[in-house]
């Protein structure tokens, strides 16, 4: 404690009357009392694995206990033997790599159009003018209903699939782009304009890695709608794939596997967020 | 190099923010320009270095240009506009990168902005590990990367403290020692100006005009002295009458609106 604050409350000064003759309460001398630091949040890390292996041993027991039926709600044992069994007769790996092929290119088709049609509308004034109304009309088209129109143009095979998939990403891509780069500082153009900078390195040097936190917030909504497409594609029309082997567990009242394959998703799913938690990390450490 | 500002008028639809500004800068001299917010000081910036196109009237320049100079007119921002991606040695070499300089001039002359401002040893940091003063150091050195023959300086201090702004105003007049550089200087601090400018125009509430030009006669060098206090305070009181009239006259016209 400083020299200059005293002590003990016995060191205190007396307390002194309220100035102005006011008639006042005299407090006697007391610690400050810690009223709340503004509902900091705490980190938890074991909640979340606590709150995890909680729902997996109340979903186990409420099934030993004959609480709900195996057919309709199978405890989480059968689930992951039914995984194990899709991994050693090779029916994981066939029906994964039909889905990922399908996300990839899909997802990749669908970026690299929307970015470019994004950037063209966050940069020139009349590709806006233009832009912004057809994006306003598509966008809240469910792109799921324009399958059947997908496999008449393209057939019933692979095309028709990414096209789906393509299409449902483009147009969040597009608003995410030209999004961000509206979002990129104009005093920092101003000041590349200023010192002369030209156009292509002001779009390189600024407003691509400006908006680039923006356009990767987009690619996790995108990939979580190439998941949701695939999967409703594949349940339309397709011989191997996450989704038809899903729907096809369902028909056959297999409902371990049914939700083996739901798990599936669901770690696929997390192993993209992962990447592109990474990516981020990676791409955005000046933040 | 001088600057010549002639009949400038400036627009911004219906509000008209400059009317008939007629200026001189001569070579080597520093105006600082002060006035009420909103009459027009960061817009007379703008237009001097063609970064707002002026409704009427015109901004010439003309003059000696320093050898190796890159960018004539070069601005040093208020609120510093720094890449945040890009370390402090690469956010000086941003301004060179689209000139045809050989991989060793730009070293050298990023080197000697780094050196300059005391940078050296905060050269790989990122804009956001660096104070408000230090990250104006990386300004003021990306400004010299292209040895400029006009300064255009948007309030520079003024999102610093008290501390901050005398060690920069320091820094400012050892550069102008050294460079001899023309500057406009914007700014709403008439201690700032009083330090630093030769003479400073008033600007009158908005529509912005010139309201009086006043010569500061005590050299730069000496103003610090005792000796000098008195015609300072002398100009500061005229400066200050000035400018709260014309705030005063503001803030009743928004109070009316």
């Amino acid at each position: 404690m400083p020299d200059s604050l005293p002590a003990s409350p016995s060191a205190m000064p007396p307390a002194r009357p309220p100035a102005g003759g006011a008639a006042g309460r005299t407090v006697a001398a007391q610690p400050v009392r810690f009223r709340g630091g503004g509902f900091t949040v705490k980190r938890h890390g074991w909640a979340a694995l606590a709150a995890f292996a909680a729902l997996l041993a109340v979903w186990e027991g409420v099934s030993r206990l004959g609480l709900a039926s195996p057919l309709f709600l199978p405890p989480p044992s059968a689930v992951g033997r039914a995984l194990a069994g899709m991994v050693a007769d090779g029916s994981l790996w066939l029906n994964l790599k039909a889905s990922l092929a399908r996300i990839a290119v899909g997802w990749v088709l669908g970026t690299l159009g929307g970015m470019l049609v994004g950037f063209a509308m966050g940069i020139f004034s009349t590709a806006r003018a233009v832009g912004v109304p057809l994006v306003s009309a598509f966008f809240p088209i469910p792109k799921i209903a324009l399958l059947p129109l997908f496999i008449l143009w393209f057939g019933i095979g692979e095309p028709s699939k990414f096209a789906t998939i393509g299409f449902g990403v483009f147009f969040p891509t597009v608003i995410a782009t030209y999004s961000a780069i509206d979002s990129v500082p104009r005093n920092l153009i101003r000041m590349a304009q200023s010192f002369g900078l030209p156009w292509g390195a002001i779009l390189r040097s600024i407003v691509l890695p400006g908006a680039l936190p923006g356009i990767l917030a987009g690619f996790r909504i995108t990939a979580s709608i190439a998941l949701i497409l695939v999967v409703a594609a594949e349940m339309i029309g397709a011989e191997y794939g996450i989704g038809a082997f899903v729907l096809m567990a369902g028909n056959l009242m297999q409902t371990d596997t049914l939700l083996a394959g739901v798990l599936v998703l669901s770690l696929m799913g997390l192993a993209i967020g992962t990447v592109l938690s990474l990516l981020e990390r990676r791409l955005l450490n000046w933040r | 190099m001088r600057l010549l500002v002639s009949e400038l008028t400036h627009r911004y639809e219906d509000l008209t923010v400059l009317d008939g500004i007629d200026l001189t800068l001569a070579e080597g001299e520093i105006l600082a320009v002060i006035g009420p917010s909103g009459c027009g000081k960061s817009t007379l910036l703008g237009i001097a270095g063609g970064i707002v196109a002026p409704t009427a009237g015109s901004v010439r320049v003309e003059g000696a240009v320093p050898d190796g100079c890159l960018n004539p007119i070069t601005f040093i921002f208020q609120d510093f506009a720094l890449l945040p991606w890009r370390t402090v040695e690469d956010n000086i070499a941003l301004v060179l990168e689209h000139h045809r300089l050989s991989a060793a001039e730009r070293r050298e002359r990023t080197e000697t902005g780094l050196r300059r401002m005391g940078l050296w040893d905060f050269r790989k940091a990122l804009p956001k590990q660096l104070s408000g003063g230090m990250r104006q150091r990386v300004g003021i050195a990306r400004a010299l990367a292209v040895r400029p023959a006009m300064l255009l300086l948007d309030e520079p201090l003024s999102a610093l403290d008290a501390q901050t702004r005398e060690l920069l105003m320091d820094d400012f007049l050892g550069l102008w020692r050294r460079e001899k550089t023309t500057a406009l200087y914007v700014t709403h601090n008439l201690d700032e100006a009083l330090r630093l400018a030769d003479r400073v125009c008033v600007l009158s509430r908005r529509p912005g005009r010139i309201r009086e030009l006043v010569t500061i006669e005590e050299p730069r060098e000496r103003r610090q002295e005792p000796s000098a206090q008195a015609h300072l305070a002398e100009v500061r009181e005229r400066l200050w009458h000035l400018m709260k009239a014309e705030a005063q006259m503001a803030d009743r016209e928004i109070a009316r609106a």
